[in-house]
């Protein structure tokens, strides 16, 4: 399965050109734009871990996308997403963000149920890659 | 679940091939924000067309910014000659992919070396405006930076430092003004090495369009690109600065003025002249900027007697500064002791 997971989820995979643009678009915003990784993508995960630091004081999409490739080939097979944050006063909040890389092959999410008091049924999701231990995760070609 | 055969296209992943087309309807055309990027002339010219260079409407653009820095910088010929063929050159690559003719990308990464004042900083700028317009850049921006922008405190502070200003340059123009300061000779831990070896790597990276100018002081540039000869030789454009001569700074001075809504009187213009005779002799004249300094001590010469006349002004007592504005100068007073030439608190870069 694809992970639907931030902005143009639904859609086929940004070319680098086409992420290019997007960064352009965020920066021209005047959001400082940030690389986050993961191998965990149950999607109340929410914190990924930060790549580098944010980029703040940039225009052009360049330094973005050199980091992009330098967290990709560090991390080839994790999820790595880009994040605008807008720290205007009111929204403070991230702006836009969506993946520039998934691991090639995705097992999907397991629904597990749990027998509450009063027979009462609870539902959670867990990721089956989450079932290995991290180095093993995504293995497979 | 996944079908991996059917997943051929991924970031990263040029979407253009066979396999991605299953996945992309339409294939997207380069989206790189690059209005002016040759890769988007689709339409090639037959063998025997012929092109006005003129027709293009970059080359108006540059003929403006050209024209401009004729207008506004005074001598420097050496240096429009060059700025002129770098202009022509590129022009020139540009129709010749209009007829689909091979050119690869020239480099133009350049130094600037030349005293203080003789308008390093203004040809860049004037550099990026007609890059840009002829597609070579993607934005009209100088990024300028020192030593301090570059090199780090620390062990592995400085890579990302110069990537950092790298990143921000992206695009445009990249300054590094008194480039010499990179690399200290005596120091050989000197962090400087660094910086200089993370430039070559960038401007050599052939996608990343960014000019990089070294600029400084002609003798000690020098010296740095011969202790970095990689870096000399990367460096396709070496532009030398002249001092200006007397008459040129007049003329400098004359347009300074004008631009401030001055003029010099008759007198003034002498004892300008004068001046500049005097200072161009003492130490750490720096040209241009030199004859700014003077001309805004000047103005406040004039601001004081004009106070001081206690009566009511007409417009031309505004604008004309006479003689004795500049003679007020202590330039005058002590010639001869360059002892005191510090009291003036003349510029001293």
């Amino acid at each position: 399965m694809d992970l639907r997971h931030g902005a143009f989820s639904y859609l086929p995979d940004l070319t680098d050109d086409e992420i290019a643009a997007q960064v352009r678009y965020a920066l021209s915003k005047g959001w400082p734009v940030s690389i986050e990784y993961t191998d965990d993508p149950h999607p109340r995960n929410i914190y990924w871990e930060l790549w580098g630091l944010p980029m703040f004081d940039l225009d052009e999409p360049d330094a973005v996308l050199a980091e992009i490739r330098a967290c990709r080939s560090t991390f080839p097979r994790h999820y790595v997403r880009v994040l605008a944050y807008d720290a205007r006063l009111g929204r403070q909040t991230t702006a836009l963000h969506f993946l520039v890389q998934r691991p090639k092959d995705e097992p999907g999410f397991a629904l597990t149920r749990i027998e509450g008091s009063d027979r009462r049924q609870r539902y959670g999701i867990r990721s089956y890659a989450t079932a290995s231990a991290p180095a093993d995760r995504y293995q497979q070609q | 679940m996944s079908e991996p055969d059917k997943r051929p296209a991924g970031f990263g992943f040029d979407r253009s091939g066979a396999q991605g087309a299953t996945k992309s309807t339409g294939s997207t055309p380069s989206t790189s924000g690059e209005p002016d990027s040759p890769d988007n002339v689709t339409t090639l010219l037959a063998d025997d067309a012929e092109l006005e260079l003129s027709s293009d409407e970059a080359g108006r653009h540059v003929e403006e910014t050209l024209a401009r820095l004729d207008a506004e910088l005074v001598g420097l010929t050496a240096v429009k000659r060059r700025v002129r063929e770098i202009a022509a050159l590129l022009l020139v690559d540009r129709a010749r992919q209009k007829f689909g003719l091979a050119s690869s990308r020239p480099t133009l990464h350049m130094s600037f070396t030349g005293g203080p004042g003789t308008g390093k900083t203004t040809v860049a700028l004037r550099m990026a405006d007609m890059l840009h317009a002829l597609g070579y850049i993607r934005k009209p921006k100088v990024h300028v930076v020192t030593r301090d922008d570059l090199v780090g405190q620390f062990i592995g502070h400085t890579a990302p430092k110069t990537k950092e200003a790298i990143g921000r340059a992206a695009g445009g123009v990249l300054l590094i003004d008194e480039a010499y300061y990179l690399f200290r000779q005596e120091n050989e831990r000197d962090y400087g090495q660094e910086v200089i070896e993370i430039l070559l790597q960038e401007m050599e990276n052939e996608r990343a369009s960014l000019v990089v100018i070294f600029a400084g002081y002609s003798d000690r540039m020098e010296t740095f690109f011969s202790a970095n000869p990689g870096l000399s030789s990367r460096v396709a454009h070496h532009i030398a600065f002249d001092d200006y001569t007397h008459g040129e700074l007049i003329q400098i001075a004359d347009l300074m003025v004008a631009a401030e809504s001055f003029r010099f009187d008759d007198d003034g213009r002498e004892a300008f002249s004068e001046y500049l005779s005097l200072r161009m002799e003492q130490p750490r004249f720096s040209n241009a900027r030199s004859v700014r300094n003077a001309v805004e001590r000047c103005r406040l010469r004039q601001a004081k007697r004009l106070v001081e006349l206690q009566r009511p002004l007409t417009k031309d007592d505004l604008i004309t500064l006479t003689g004795e504005d500049i003679r007020g100068s202590s330039i005058f007073g002590y010639a001869e002791s360059r002892a005191d030439e510090a009291a003036d608190g003349d510029d001293n870069d």
